[in-house]
């Protein structure tokens, strides 16, 4: 039952050909037997998700289940979850149980989900690769000297391993999209604004979204459904109806406007990327597709402006972390600055340190206009770039990352070498647009994936591009060897 | 844009980081690194465009001046380091 998607599970519950109780078991195996090898669980929540999973058979017994009754997911230990240790993947808060659910946790809860354990990930969510993790790296199933991507690389792991059959996830510059390229699945970043930030510990705050990594963008609209809405503790979460994803999913693709931005075919591709973007987009001409070249002209400026801005947010959003009210202590401090200043050296890890450095220089007196004011305005150029795309085409579409899965330790010398890893996603993060990524085949035997960037709150319409790509190829259905 | 030893150690003490000497050497070269990288928006033409901190245009919501939150100091206060009498305890600041 493991290789199936979340779409079938739920239809399989339904017609009682097992237990929610039953699937738990089978994935918390999964878990127990892959884990130690793959490291894409910090916590493991046996007894919990078997509670949960029978709680979730009774309702489905009394006929009151929902469409995700039942089904076990995992969540990216950057959301809080009531009781449960919600780490970040930091020592900082390794001793950090949360008091209270986040937005999204308490949605999928109340949706009868079955929460098996929370996944590890680059700390505080700054990393494209899972190695900042204080838990340690996590390892691709396709190939374990290779990294799952980052942030959320235990969650890309746990589903790619189907040690769960579904993740949550968070994307501040690809953290969702990327991961999921590398690992052969389906991730989407929905709309800033679209999802509750509630409870998802702060990276950086005009660039936080969260989201989820699935096998199919089917279950990605199940559970998309369930996340999406208005939340007022969210001062940014958009009053805006959520459509049915699911019942979206068939909207005809005939005359869809794809949008090709030339700057993203430059050097840094790696050609065997973009000829299997090139065969992805003969699979949407015969749907009825029409492929435009457009430009993004701003489009180098991105990830340097996403290194500003970024930066700058996560040196505000983490001086929050001071060893005075949870969270890391040092051991004997001398002195209040001592407390500041060792719980915060020896609680957070050398890129998280790196980062609030950066943020705090950009930031300073001095240097304030030629950073952080600049990057506010190329941040402009960048969402103008999108906004005239947008006048002439429906959605874009490329390469979520200019190469498959690079080996583990291979970049951690260089920040800036790993940076430009997301340089595709980041300026979806900076102009707040949803973007997504799925399977469209293997380079060097590794998964490669096609992102689709939609326009604002047009999640729908990208789903559904995304599910009929995935009814004529089957690219979403392989798995890794080792972990069958 | 080359960071030198001392400006790390700068840097490091705005951001309230302890940072150790051997380590320092690292971050001056990557954070140079990461200064000449983001530099590249020196070259950009921003003459006249207004900055964006925000991707949406939303003006703030306000909430309605209620009280919505329950006490719950004991059960946050599980999560601190030191607590005594429902005060979190620091080092001494006052001689």
């Amino acid at each position: 039952m493991h290789n199936k998607t979340l779409a079938e599970l739920a239809r399989d519950l339904k017609a009682r050909k097992f237990s929610s109780e039953e699937l738990a078991r089978a994935y918390l195996a999964r878990i127990e037997r892959f884990n130690p090898e793959l490291n894409a669980f910090i916590t493991v929540l046996q007894e919990q998700a078997l509670a949960a999973a029978r709680a979730a058979d009774q309702r489905i017994a009394k006929g009151e289940a929902g469409p995700l009754t039942g089904l076990p997911i995992a969540q990216k230990d950057i959301f809080c979850t009531q009781g449960v240790k919600t780490s970040c993947g930091s020592k900082m808060l390794d001793n950090f149980v949360a008091p209270y659910d986040a937005a999204i946790v308490e949605r999928l809860k109340r949706a009868g989900t079955v929460m098996l354990g929370k996944t590890n990930m680059d700390e505080f969510a700054m990393g494209s690769s899972n190695e900042t993790s204080w838990y340690g790296p996590v390892k691709n199933p396709w190939d374990i000297t290779k990294v799952p991507g980052g942030s959320s690389g235990g969650s890309a792991a746990a589903v790619a391993a189907r040690m769960a059959p579904a993740a949550t996830g968070t994307d501040t510059g690809g953290s969702i999209r990327q991961p999921a390229a590398l690992t052969g699945l389906t991730g989407i970043k929905p709309t800033y604004g679209r999802v509750s930030r509630y409870g998802m510990i702060a990276f950086a705050s005009s660039l936080d979204q969260a989201g989820v990594i699935t096998c199919t963008a089917e279950d990605a609209a199940m559970l998309m459904s369930a996340i999406a809405g208005f939340d007022e503790r969210d001062s940014t979460c958009m009053d805006k109806p959520v459509p049915d994803y699911v019942a979206g999913l068939d909207q005809s693709l005939k005359g869809l406007r794809i949008g090709l931005p030339k700057e993203f075919f430059d050097k840094g591709l790696d050609a065997r990327v973009g000829d299997a973007v090139h065969a992805a987009l003969e699979v949407y001409k015969k749907l009825g597709a029409t492929v435009h070249e457009i430009s993004l002209p701003n489009f180098w400026l991105s990830v340097p402006t996403y290194y500003v801005v970024a930066p700058a947010e996560c040196s505000s959003n983490l001086s929050r972390f001071d060893g005075v009210r949870f969270g890391y202590r040092c051991e004997n401090p001398v002195d209040l600055m001592d407390l500041y200043t060792r719980s915060r050296g020896e609680g957070f890890g050398a890129e998280v340190k790196r980062r609030i450095m950066t943020g705090t220089y950009v930031l300073s007196a001095g240097y304030y206009d030629a950073y952080y004011l600049k990057a506010h305005k190329t941040r402009s150029l960048i969402r103008q770039d999108f906004l005239d795309a947008f006048k002439q085409v429906d959605v874009i579409m490329g390469p979520t990352t200019p190469t498959p899965a690079f080996g583990l330790g291979e970049k951690t010398d260089d920040p800036v070498t790993m940076y430009l890893n997301d340089i595709y996603a980041n300026g979806v993060n900076l102009a707040g647009l949803p973007g997504m990524s799925l399977p469209m085949g293997f380079v060097d035997k590794l998964p490669v994936g096609l992102q689709i960037i939609g326009n604002y709150f047009d999640e729908a319409r990208m789903l559904a591009a995304a599910h009929q790509y995935q009814r004529e190829t089957d690219w979403h259905t392989h798995r890794p060897a080792a972990f069958a | 844009m080359s960071l030198s030893p001392d400006d790390v150690k700068s840097i490091a003490r705005l951001a309230r980081l302890s940072i150790s000497d051997q380590d320092i050497p690292v971050y001056a070269r990557t954070l140079s690194n990461i200064l000449e990288f983001v530099a590249q928006l020196e070259r950009a033409e921003t003459d006249g465009v207004a900055p964006m901190a925000h991707p949406l245009e939303m003006s703030q919501r306000l909430r309605p001046d209620r009280v919505s939150e329950t006490d719950q100091r004991e059960l946050y206060q599980q999560n601190a380091p030191q607590v005594e009498a429902g005060l979190y305890l620091v080092p001494k600041v006052i001689e």
